[in-house]
């Protein structure tokens, strides 16, 4: 069976994140950029599928500028067999991917969709999810553990004040948390083999797909920072401030 | 205009989060319904009616609602939409799990984890690990929100709201619930605890996690906390994680032991009222946001520090 890993390529976590002067965008000019953490779980995650004998084959899809071809090749050196570009200089929110995705997902007709949980730029948290009801699918979003067996998958999910295991029908959609795996490192002879693999780009036009933003940024600004406050010397004296001066205890 | 807001709930009682979306909606402004979807729900919609500020309670009961599964939730929410201008619910990991799933069935778009209403088209939300402020406005004719809950207060009890019972939608059939894994835990609530210990890779391990912070947060009636380095080293399990894509929380109190205050976990801590930094490095990146940092060897200063309390 198919599985397509949906990968997105966004500032590096390492980087800190400056708003441009007129408040229109964030400055991603000269930033590095790489595969959004929880993509990287995603990718891990298919390869260990394919690895295991139950996936047949790992396709890796993004969505944007030309560069998300670099994505895709990472995605490729840690083990998807080939991958697709929708290219595109528009601005996408995650109804316009999971549309895009649902596209790909008629034509590649995958059993499992794995992806990041959210992305570490827009913080959405909405593209798997998005994607499964598009679909019709089920899905089980924040998954720390997945089991596939004939048409089914068990998956045990991150909640509030715990973990749920949910047994869903393929095909479904699965979004990766923190925890499902760790991530292999590409090694040189696999980065070099990823630069042989198939990469195909389409457009959102040849799969006539609207991704017109539903939503539009007024402003976008610095939060405001939180002063430092003040050092103390010893327990007693921190106890002493917080029942008198901040009176918190 | 008329607001739909999801109650988050087990079945026997109605979850805290739940009081700060109606809060939320109260903010847009309008007539505010709550929807209780469940099984064996009664006493929930029962004590849903009693919050202030409730319109009207919708009921719907019925098995295939009983473990609130998002295929079926969303398929209820969707056919239910029309009329409410907003759908709003907490954005607790069971309203990240359905609203989107709500959003893409109306084809909108939905807004995530909102900490501000400008207008009722109108809000303000955190990018890039809560260092960007964004304000988003809407086109679409329905608006979908999750919002933070620490952002907005929880709403008071005084309302009467009508009890009204809504047939169910009819069961998809696509997911189950095998079983639920619950932290039990005699503390408050990380997500809603006034005090918030948390504990970082300075502890070295989790015996010293646990014979360290538990006295201290008891002392203090506090719940625990970890920072994402913490639960990567096991010191801690994960639905402990305060960060960016852990729990968001903002309690009277917290005070971080051995953290050293990656953005990525200040993002989910410094909305805090006293913010209190123990570590050994006078160089941490959390003693700039701490109203009160203490340098010092976390296993000299936090037995002290739970002997003087």
């Amino acid at each position: 069976m198919k599985v397509l890993v949906p990968v997105k390529r966004v500032v590096d976590y390492n980087v800190k994140v400056r708003v441009k002067a007129d408040g229109s965008g964030v400055d991603t000019a000269n930033v590095k950029m790489s595969m959004n953490p929880f993509d990287e779980i995603a990718v891990e995650e298919a390869v260990r599928l394919k690895e295991a004998g139950v996936a047949t084959e790992v396709i890796a899809v993004s969505v944007g500028v030309v560069n998300c071809q670099e994505t895709l090749r990472t995605a490729m050196a840690l083990g998807a067999d080939r991958a697709i570009l929708i290219q595109t200089d528009a601005e996408l929110q995650p109804l316009a991917v999971a549309k895009l995705l649902k596209a790909i997902c008629q034509k590649e007709q995958p059993q499992i969709v794995l992806c990041g949980k959210q992305a570490i730029d827009d913080d959405a948290n909405q593209t798997g999810q998005m994607l499964a009801a598009l679909m019709g699918w089920a899905q089980a979003a924040f998954a720390s553990k997945v089991a596939v067996a004939g048409n089914k998958a068990t998956v045990t999910r991150e909640i509030d004040g715990g973990t749920e295991t949910v047994e869903i029908a393929l095909p479904a959609v699965v979004t990766a948390d923190l925890r499902l795996n760790e991530p292999r490192y590409a090694t040189l002879p696999n980065i070099m083999k990823a630069k042989k693999k198939s990469l195909d780009v389409v457009t959102p036009e040849a799969l006539g797909v609207d991704i017109t933003p539903r939503l539009r940024t007024l402003k976008v600004a610095e939060p405001p920072k939180r002063a430092a406050g003040i050092k103390v010397s010893s327990a007693a004296e921190l106890v002493e401030k917080l029942k008198n001066e901040a009176r918190v205890i | 205009m008329s607001i739909l807001v999801i109650a988050e709930h087990d079945n026997a009682a109605l979850k805290s989060a739940t009081l700060n979306a109606v809060t939320a909606a109260a903010q847009i402004g309008g007539d505010i319904h709550l929807l209780v979807a469940g099984a064996g729900c009664g006493a929930v919609a029962e004590t849903a009616a009693t919050i202030d500020g409730v319109a009207k309670v919708l009921l719907v009961d019925a098995p295939h609602y009983g473990n609130h599964l998002p295929e079926n939730l969303a398929v209820l929410v969707a056919a239910r939409a029309q009329g409410f201008t907003h759908i709003l619910s907490a954005a607790t990991t069971a309203g990240k799990n359905l609203m989107p799933r709500v959003a893409a069935l109306l084809d909108v778009a939905q807004i995530s984890e909102i900490v501000g209403v400008k207008t009722p088209d109108t809000f303000d939300r955190f990018t890039y690990a809560g260092n960007v402020l964004t304000t988003v406005q809407s086109a679409d004719p329905v608006k979908v929100l999750t919002i933070r809950t620490t952002a907005f207060p929880a709403a008071g009890e005084g309302g009467h709201a009508l009890v009204e019972t809504l047939e169910p939608a009819a069961d998809v059939g696509v997911s189950r619930l095998i079983g639920r894994e619950l932290t039990s835990s005699s503390r408050p609530e990380l997500a809603t605890a006034k005090v918030v210990v948390c504990g970082g890779r300075g502890l070295g391990s989790g015996e010293n996690y646990h014979a360290l912070l538990e006295p201290l947060a008891d002392k203090l009636g506090a719940a625990l906390g970890a920072s994402r380095a913490a639960v990567d080293s096991g010191f801690a399990p994960n639905d402990y994680q305060v960060g960016q894509t852990g729990k968001v929380v903002a309690p009277e109190l917290y005070i971080a032991v051995g953290i050293s205050g990656a953005i990525q976990h200040v993002a989910g801590m410094q909305d805090s009222r006293v913010i209190v930094a123990i570590n050994k490095d006078p160089e941490a990146p959390i003693f700039q946001i701490a109203d009160y940092g203490l340098v010092g060897d976390l296993f000299d200063v936090v037995p002290a520090l739970t002997a003087a309390l």
